[in-house]
């Protein structure tokens, strides 16, 4: 640890540092600490790091999306809603960088190596080597076209975390079955604004309708498998998305009836985009604010 | 025995960090205290939600507590497996919460086989007000000011009040 920075904050991230370091943020422990994070057999480390990327870019990207929420909210209820959404999964993206760093820690120490590993894979990765689906780097839009978002990305996640919950990782098998609940909750408040929403006024519905329809194009790249998620759910430790796709409409299918929204034609053909490091230029600018104040200070203790 | 006081009647006593009124007995959360052969001590505590902040405190505190005792070594793990489920809260940790203004959970849904249900309408769920015992209460918000919490309000006193929900 370095101690060359001309700090005050240098006594708040003392060990035994007293209330003021909870306050402050992280000296965060390793979320995994004393966790056995021994790779199962029959998976190539790289391999199972690069599938623990995939994951926790889809929840921590997501989770930078949701907390810009944060004083915008049309109501302090919905706010606090969104951060506490946010906050789950930013978790479940802790978690599984630190277990993508645990199987392959030559990816962290390259970037950054005296950083746990968590943070210098959150912060100091480029957009290209972010593996995150495009759906949750696009912006924001309105209040309506969030909630669409949140209910696509929170049904296709809790179908996959399900599945998850028998990986022959025990630790990827834990962060499921942890996320299935948290998920189950985050699915239920979007699904339910769908439906205020769409069964609302004419210009709720509007406004919820177009959120769907520029939705809607994010939304077959989440069910093709890129070469890692197939061979590691050949192994039995991760899921291939595309078994997903009947859970998913089917779901959608309920929210879309009851808030009376016209269900998409089926999406075109898509490619592999963000699973491969291909990224649209939102990504490039929610990076860049997410990850400035770990870059300009590198050093810091924060 | 070395004179120390028992390492588990210390670390049972270490309090939630948000939920103030609850040991971390209470809540459910710490599921073992060993005394190793040379006298140190490994805790281990599992998570709430995967991203309660509470837990950086909560090791703090642990560390913090046995050191002060007189232990010279203190290891706290976490456990992630099984996940955490508001049914581990305690009767002394439910009783304290209502006590305390904080409406305690009901049993935790029982999971049927197949995907998981959709829940379009907020459950239906009788939660009695902890502050005047109506029945008669609705459910404001699925989150509320911490992870495990929602937020609900009493249609007979009018007061708002929060729920540890069932997970």
């Amino acid at each position: 640890m370095t101690t060359d920075h001309d700090s005050a904050y240098d006594s708040l991230a003392d060990e035994h540092g007293g209330d003021a370091r909870w306050a402050f943020g992280t000296g965060f422990d390793d979320p995994l600490s004393g966790v056995d994070t021994a790779i199962p057999g029959g998976v190539e480390a790289a391999d199972l790091a690069a599938y623990c990327l995939m994951l926790a870019d889809d929840a921590l990207v997501m989770s930078q999306r949701l907390t810009e929420w944060c004083t915008n909210a049309p109501e302090l209820e919905e706010e606090v809603a969104l951060a506490n959404i946010g906050l789950d999964l930013l978790g479940q993206a802790r978690l599984l960088l630190a277990r993508a760093g645990a199987a392959d820690p030559s990816i962290p120490q390259r970037l950054a190596a005296d950083l746990p590993h968590e943070d210098a894979l959150a912060y100091f990765r480029r957009a290209a080597e972010y593996r995150n689906v495009t759906l949750v780097e696009v912006d924001n839009g309105d209040f309506a076209r969030s909630a669409v978002r949140l209910l696509a990305f929170s049904t296709w996640r809790l179908a996959l975390l399900d599945r998850l919950t028998s990986s022959r990782d025990p630790v990827l098998a834990a962060v499921a079955a942890k996320g299935v609940k948290e998920v189950t909750y985050h699915r239920d408040y979007a699904a339910r604004w769908v439906v205020r929403l769409g069964d609302g006024t004419d210009l709720s519905h509007d406004r919820v309708a177009a959120g769907l329809a520029a939705t809607w194009p994010y939304v077959g790249e989440l069910f093709v498998s890129s070469d890692v998620e197939q061979r590691l759910a050949a192994a039995g430790v991760g899921v291939d998305p595309a078994g997903l796709r009947a859970e998913f409409d089917d779901v959608m299918r309920q929210v879309l009836a009851a808030a009376r929204l016209q269900h998409p034609a089926a999406e075109s053909t898509v490619d592999i985009a963000g699973r491969s490091g291909r990224h649209t230029e939102a990504l490039v600018s929610l990076l860049a604010e997410m990850q400035e104040l770990a870059r300009a200070h590198p050093e810091a203790i924060w | 025995m070395n004179g120390l006081i028992d390492a588990r009647t210390i670390a049972e006593a270490v309090t939630d960090p948000e939920l103030p009124m609850l040991t971390l007995a209470d809540l459910g959360v710490l599921r073992s205290v060993d005394v190793t052969v040379d006298g140190g001590v490994v805790v281990t505590i599992t998570p709430t939600y995967s991203g309660c902040p509470a837990m950086d405190a909560m090791r703090d505190d642990l560390r913090r507590g046995l050191y002060a005792a007189g232990y010279s070594s203190v290891e706290v793990r976490t456990v992630l497996h099984p996940a955490w489920s508001t049914d581990w809260i305690t009767a002394a940790g439910r009783t304290k919460l209502a006590e305390y203004g904080i409406a305690p959970p009901g049993p935790a849904r029982e999971r049927a086989a197949g995907p998981i249900p959709l829940t379009l309408a907020p459950p239906a769920r009788r939660i009695a007000c902890p502050l005047c015992g109506s029945p008669d209460t609705e459910e404001l918000s699925g989150f509320s000011a911490t992870a495990c919490k929602a937020l609900r309000r009493c249609r007979s006193c009018r007061e708002p009040f929060e729920h540890v929900k069932e997970i």
